[in-house]
């Protein structure tokens, strides 16, 4: 129950961000969520998105280095404390989370994406787990 | 004899196997009728060897040719055009001419017995590599005033290869062009032909599938990493080949796959290795500025030409048994040093420490600044699949890994900019590898 994550290698300078956003407008292909991770040089723009083959094949054939990464879409009720439980099933696990962002879903949902150092380590401990539901791509784009 | 080295059998190749006492009668009579022929037309030669008191008699083996003035690209330059021609213009039947990038450009000529032994160089140099009759060979060099396109085609035609011109440019078309013809040879230079399994790469097309096998590379300063990268990359054998417009072009010699460094086709060019400062000829063996002479030129003949590039003469005899002597691979030059707080530095030493930590050589420029009068290094890279990472310390790894590569081969502190792919400008010709920023009046 993982989703594929596309990201982007972007210089940290004016208008680097426009490129990819028009080039992905342009072409139809709406971004679920995003966020963007950056130094003073360059930065990392990670994107969630449906048609993500689709997306990929036209980033490259423009001539952007494309990664793709194995996250993990989890559904919580939008109210204090969903992200604390998550993470406090992890408590005394080895599994570490390398990054995280978070977007509001549909009926008083909220999405949390999670980049874990082991993703499938991380599915098995939170498959059957109370209060939340693991998200496969056709259900988080339902 | 490995099979690399079985390059006997070809009948174009004979006089590189010529007995040594031989090819030096052969040098000598070449060498005096270059002498007499430039003494006689060129007034430049004429003056600078009357002031050392020389006469064209003087020379009576090769050995005296350490007696003769040198040559400088300025001369080429000062005499614009045809001030160095020793042919009257009717018997010149071509005309070549670098690209100056600095003011004029540099004009060479040739008779038709000139292109003949040109054509016949560059022949001995792909024979060398094993391309043969029935190999289909791809001349991605640039045609026109630049020497490469011209040269390597008659050369190949001449062995009876067959040959697609394809000049420089339009790199998908060259990927499908080696594709549909069944290219088996390809003659460009090594930074192009990098270039060229990228956008392959692009294209989905993997070189290691495909017929070709045998790659000549030249006219710029490459490196074993670089080549390296390429054998194992397009699965074919690179071979270097090594020429300068001044002397003829490509052809003057050529790696032959058995032992190091590159054969120089001395029956035709007389190699001499120099001191940069001193003018002094250093003994075979030591490394200093390569000296070349054309011994069958008569256009144009060039007199101990000051390549500028750096190389050494290899004695010991090669694995494939030919004769002719052999020079280093040429991985610098001493116009591409700069100095940098005191240090010389060569792009080449920057390549080499990038490749111990990438496998896949990526496209890099070395870009030099200036602030509060100190100079800076830095080394932009572009980020390619294997040097992306998803996460920024991921990223500030791999940049730090290099950094620290290039710094402990360098001995000074070098700025690693990641940059985005395609951003830095890819050439068709030579890549420029040092862009120098450098305000020398800077806080002045
Ligand atoms: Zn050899």
């Amino acid at each position: 129950m993982k989703i594929t994550q596309l990201s982007l290698f972007i210089e940290n300078k004016p208008g680097a961000m426009t490129a990819p956003c028009k080039l992905l407008a342009d072409a139809g292909i709406n971004i679920a969520s995003l966020t963007l991770a950056d130094t003073k040089f360059f930065g990392v723009l990670r994107l969630i998105i449906k048609d993500w083959e689709q997306a990929k094949e036209l980033l490259e054939k423009n001539n952007f280095a494309v990664r793709l990464t194995d996250v993990v879409a989890i559904e919580v009720t939008h109210e204090a404390g969903s992200l604390f439980n998550i993470l406090a099933m992890l408590d005394g696990t080895d599994l570490n989370v390398e990054y995280m962002y978070a977007f509001a879903g549909p009926n008083s949902k909220a999405i949390l994406i999670f980049r874990f150092d082991d993703p499938d380590t991380a599915v098995n401990k939170l498959a059957n787990a109370e209060g939340m539901r693991l998200l496969s791509h056709d259900a988080l784009f339902a | 004899m490995s099979t690399t080295c079985g390059q006997f059998s070809h009948p174009v190749s004979a006089m590189d196997f010529m007995p040594r006492e031989r090819l030096r009668m052969i040098q000598t009579e070449n060498l005096q009728h270059m002498v007499d022929i430039s003494y006689k037309n060129v007034p430049l030669f004429r003056q600078r060897m009357d002031e050392r008191g020389v006469k064209p008699e003087d020379i009576k083996s090769i050995d005296d040719i350490c007696k003769l003035p040198f040559t400088m690209k300025s001369d080429l330059r000062d005499t614009y055009p045809y001030g160095l021609f020793a042919s009257p213009m009717k018997d010149v039947v071509r005309l070549h001419a670098s690209s100056g990038t600095t003011g004029k450009p540099i004009v060479v000529g040739y008779t038709k017995e000139d292109i003949e032994d040109w054509s016949y160089a560059v022949a001995r140099c792909f024979a060398a590599c094993g391309v043969r009759e029935g190999d289909i060979a791809q001349v991605s060099y640039g045609y026109g005033l630049f020497t490469g396109g011209l040269g390597a085609h008659y050369g190949l035609e001449k062995l009876g290869a067959t040959v697609v011109p394809a000049s420089g440019g339009n790199t998908e078309r060259q990927v499908m062009l080696i594709k549909d013809f069944g290219v088996t040879c390809i003659a460009c230079t090594p930074s192009y032909f990098t270039h060229l399994l990228e956008v392959a790469d692009r294209m989905g097309i993997d070189m290691r599938e495909l017929p070709i096998r045998v790659g000549v590379f030249g006219a710029e300063p490459w490196t074993e990493e670089m080549r390296a990268h390429i054998e194992k990359k397009a699965g074919i054998k690179a071979y270097d080949i090594y020429g300068l417009s001044e002397i003829t072009g490509p052809g003057v010699g050529c790696s032959c796959g058995c032992g190091e460094g590159l054969h120089i086709f001395e029956d035709l060019f007389y190699p001499e290795i120099i001191d940069p400062q001193t003018g002094e000829v250093l003994p075979d063996g030591e490394e200093g500025e390569l000296v070349l002479s054309t011994l069958s030129k008569d256009a144009m003949p060039m007199l101990r030409y000051r390549t500028r590039d750096i190389s050494k003469i290899i004695t010991e005899p090669c694995a494939c048994g030919r004769t002719i002597r052999r020079i280093a691979k040429i991985a610098r030059r001493s116009d591409d040093m700069f100095i940098i707080r005191g240090v010389n530095v060569f792009p080449s030493q920057i390549e080499a420490a990038i490749m111990k930590v990438e496998e896949v050589l990526p496209v890099y420029q070395i870009v030099l600044t200036r602030s509060h009068g100190l100079d800076n290094v830095e080394v932009d890279i572009e980020v390619n699949d294997s040097l992306f990472k998803d996460t920024v310390s991921g990223m500030e790894e791999v940049k730090n890994r290099i950094s620290q590569a290039i710094e402990h081969t360098l001995g000074i502190r070098v700025f690693v900019h990641m940059m985005a792919p395609n951003s830095i400008p890819r050439s068709e010709g030579k890549a420029k590898r040092v862009i120098d920023k450098r305000d020398l009046n800077e806080g002045l």
